[in-house]
């Protein structure tokens, strides 16, 4: 594996016999300057590694809730751009990893191989592109990996064994398991094979493997990170930053107190 | 010309399968289905029963006399798809897919619609056979198109509004494709054009190409040679790409498509992803789009629900590079134009989209001599646009 602020994060987690919280936020959402401040926030209360989602127009993927975030985002018109620039503004004080989450389209119509140079250039460590399966990866990864940076995929319920091992060829830094077939969103409960599709996919790779979506709860984020190496929480956090949009002190406050509630769920031992 | 799409959906630069990983089975599923059953004499058979007993083809190809005389140019040939069951081409294409869906086992279709076209052609087929189905429509468009949600709904579909977004189709497809996603595995999604990830695109092309094959046997039968010139709107592109794939070969055939050129495209309110977009990838394919500088999709503006969407199908951006199809934007306004003379001069009364495609066949026409032939795909009819159209005439209904 190589050395990565990415890779870093895992081993050190794996010798404390701990489990990755990775946080997602819309950057811009609700404005450009306080994504820093939220991921300074989210790292103090202990998010382990951050996904930076970059806003589309079009998040077929995704759910009411981070529809919503992407929304008010654009509607500050953030841009790519700004993105990478709160990364760099972050990276000032911070060595927490950063994945850049996002749909093709903005990427490439930025340029693939300005946009992997500029990622690289402010900070970032990764990227993961939602509606970017292996077979149309091609050149991203080509861009990416020449600049270090870790180009990471999807697994889900509806991956065969043929998927898993197609993806798992060309996915560094960790695979990110999709728990339930849907879009983004908290939800009551989550899948409860997902320990199987992770044995399974642990025999086609050995990165780390986290579970997401549907993730909203401390207790969720025990159960999902028990037979895994992390849990990805995006939605439950961007619900908390809706409902607290024009008071930033107070935004703060509750993004930190729910995401060290996470944190303290996924140390509990059950 | 070597057939197109390679094995992973590309039409040269264009195509291929940009959608969440949980929809590449489902996808790589159809497509195997799709290999399978095109070929096989039943699926054949069956296809070719439905179309004639039940669609009522094959459609005239009707030459428009009056039309031709007041032009004085070119005869034009209408490909009268208005008169399939329902009213538009789309049902050609939802019948394949439905039989498709029954031989996969799926109990439930879904789809998108934006003049509801589509969305009526797919709860048809979804009542003829009893399987559920949802639609998933604009809030927008269902203001716009009303009729044909009603008729969806007669037909015992689920009309479902999107009021995400634009509030039109591409935000219809993104729900649909939520839905799809979210319930993978029962679930059949019939897409109404020709695009979204492969196999769509070479799917729906396939399915409508009995439109151009058609013409080229009836056209013969009247003029013993082929026409010179094909004209069709895009939108999506479905009923363009059934009128022209089959005459691709023949060289001395010249093929026009029409999108949408709304106020004009120099204003940006338009939809014509050719003429007024760039490449990008939207609902599962690279083709081109509107969008803004940052890769962000536009909100498009047509008069025609139906052509109001920021992309085409990646064959036409393929056959556009390529220079083989000319693609030429008509505006609102030259689109009444067209609705207005087809209707006093051959008492046809087309749908808004393929009134683009007749208005430039009227200016076509008049620069072409009388000898040579222009065949128009028709591709629907107007009834449903009557409330749209009253208003644009200061008709009240």
């Amino acid at each position: 594996m190589s050395d990565t602020r990415i890779s870093r994060a895992f081993a050190r987690l794996k010798d404390k016999g701990k489990k990755a919280l990775i946080a997602f936020v819309t950057a811009g959402d609700p404005d450009i300057a306080a994504t820093r401040e939220l991921v300074l926030t989210l790292e103090a209360s202990g998010a382990d590694i951050i996904e930076l989602g970059i806003p589309f127009s079009d998040p077929m993927a995704d759910g009411p809730t981070i529809q919503a975030s992407s929304e008010r985002a654009l509607k500050k018109g953030t841009t790519p751009e700004d993105v990478l620039d709160a990364v760099k503004k972050i990276r000032k004080t911070s060595e927490i990893p950063i994945v850049l989450f996002g749909y093709y389209n903005p990427i490439f119509s930025y340029g693939v191989k300005k946009f992997s140079r500029k990622a690289k250039e402010a900070g970032a460590d990764g990227v993961l592109v939602v509606d970017l399966p292996a077979e149309e990866a091609g050149e991203l990864k080509e861009e990416l990996c020449k600049n270090g940076l870790d180009l990471i995929f999807l697994l889900t319920p509806t991956s065969d064994a043929e998927r898993m091992k197609l993806t798992s060829n060309v996915a560094t830094g960790f695979i990110y398991f999709i728990s339930i077939t849907g879009v983004t969103g908290a939800r009551q409960s989550v899948s409860k094979n997902i320990s199987s599709y992770v044995k399974k996919i642990r025999c086609f790779s050995s990165i780390p493997v986290v579970v997401g979506f549907g993730v909203s709860t401390p207790v969720q984020a025990n159960a999902v990170s028990s037979c895994s190496d992390g849990a990805v929480v995006g939605s439950a956090i961007i619900n908390v930053i809706a409902a607290r949009q024009n008071d930033r002190k107070a935004l703060l406050a509750d993004v930190g107190e729910f995401v060290s509630s996470l944190k303290k769920g996924m140390n509990a031992r059950g | 010309m070597t057939k197109l799409p390679d094995r992973l959906g590309h039409f040269g630069a264009y195509g291929g399968r940009y959608i969440s990983e949980t929809l590449m089975p489902a996808v790589m599923e159809l497509e195997k289905a799709y290999l399978k059953w095109a070929v096989h004499p039943d699926f054949k058979k069956e296809f070719a029963y439905y179309l004639k007993e039940y669609v009522g083809r094959p459609t005239p190809l009707y030459c428009a006399e009056r039309l031709t005389k007041k032009l004085g140019g070119a005869r034009i040939f209408l490909k009268r798809e208005d008169l399939c069951h329902t009213g538009a081409h789309k049902i050609n294409n939802t019948i394949g897919q439905i039989l498709l869906a029954k031989r996969m086992g799926k109990k439930r279709v879904i789809a998108e619609t934006g003049a509801g076209q589509h969305g009526v052609a797919t709860a048809t087929v979804a009542a003829m056979f009893g399987l559920k189905c949802e639609v998933y429509m604009g809030v927008d468009d269902i203001k716009r198109q009303s009729p044909n949600v009603f008729r969806m709904k007669l037909l015992g579909a689920k009309v479902t509004p999107v009021s995400s977004g634009s509030r039109t189709l591409k935000d219809a497809m993104n729900e649909a494709l939520r839905d799809w996603v979210t319930n993978v595995y029962e679930t059949f999604y019939i897409i109404g054009t020709a695009a979204g990830p492969h196999p769509y695109p070479m799917m729906v092309r396939d399915f409508q190409s009995i439109i151009g094959a058609e013409s080229k046997r009836q056209f013969k039968d009247i003029a013993g040679k082929l026409p010179d010139e094909l004209i069709a709107c895009v939108g999506g592109g479905s009923n363009s790409l059934g009128l022209f794939h089959p005459f691709l070969e023949d060289k001395g055939v010249g093929m026009t498509g029409v999108e949408a050129g709304g106020d004009g495209v120099s204003t940006g309110r338009h939809a014509a992803s050719i003429n007024g977009g760039r490449p990008g990838i939207l609902h599962g394919n690279k083709t081109y789009l509107i969008q803004d500088k940052w890769g962000q999709i536009i909100d498009t503006h047509s008069i025609s629900a139906g052509l109001d969407y920021p992309g085409v199908g990646p064959e036409h951006a393929y056959l556009h590079d390529t220079g083989r199809v000319k693609y030429v934007t008509v505006t609102d306004k030259e689109a009444l134009f067209g609705f207005k003379t087809l209707t006093l001069t051959e008492g046809i009364i087309p749908a808004l989209e393929s009134a683009h495609a007749v208005s430039y066949a009227i200016k076509a026409a008049r620069k072409l001599g009388k000898n040579q032939t222009l065949i128009v795909c028709l591709s629907g009819r107007g009834d449903k646009d009557l409330q749209t159209v009253s208003k644009a005439f200061g008709y009240e209904l």
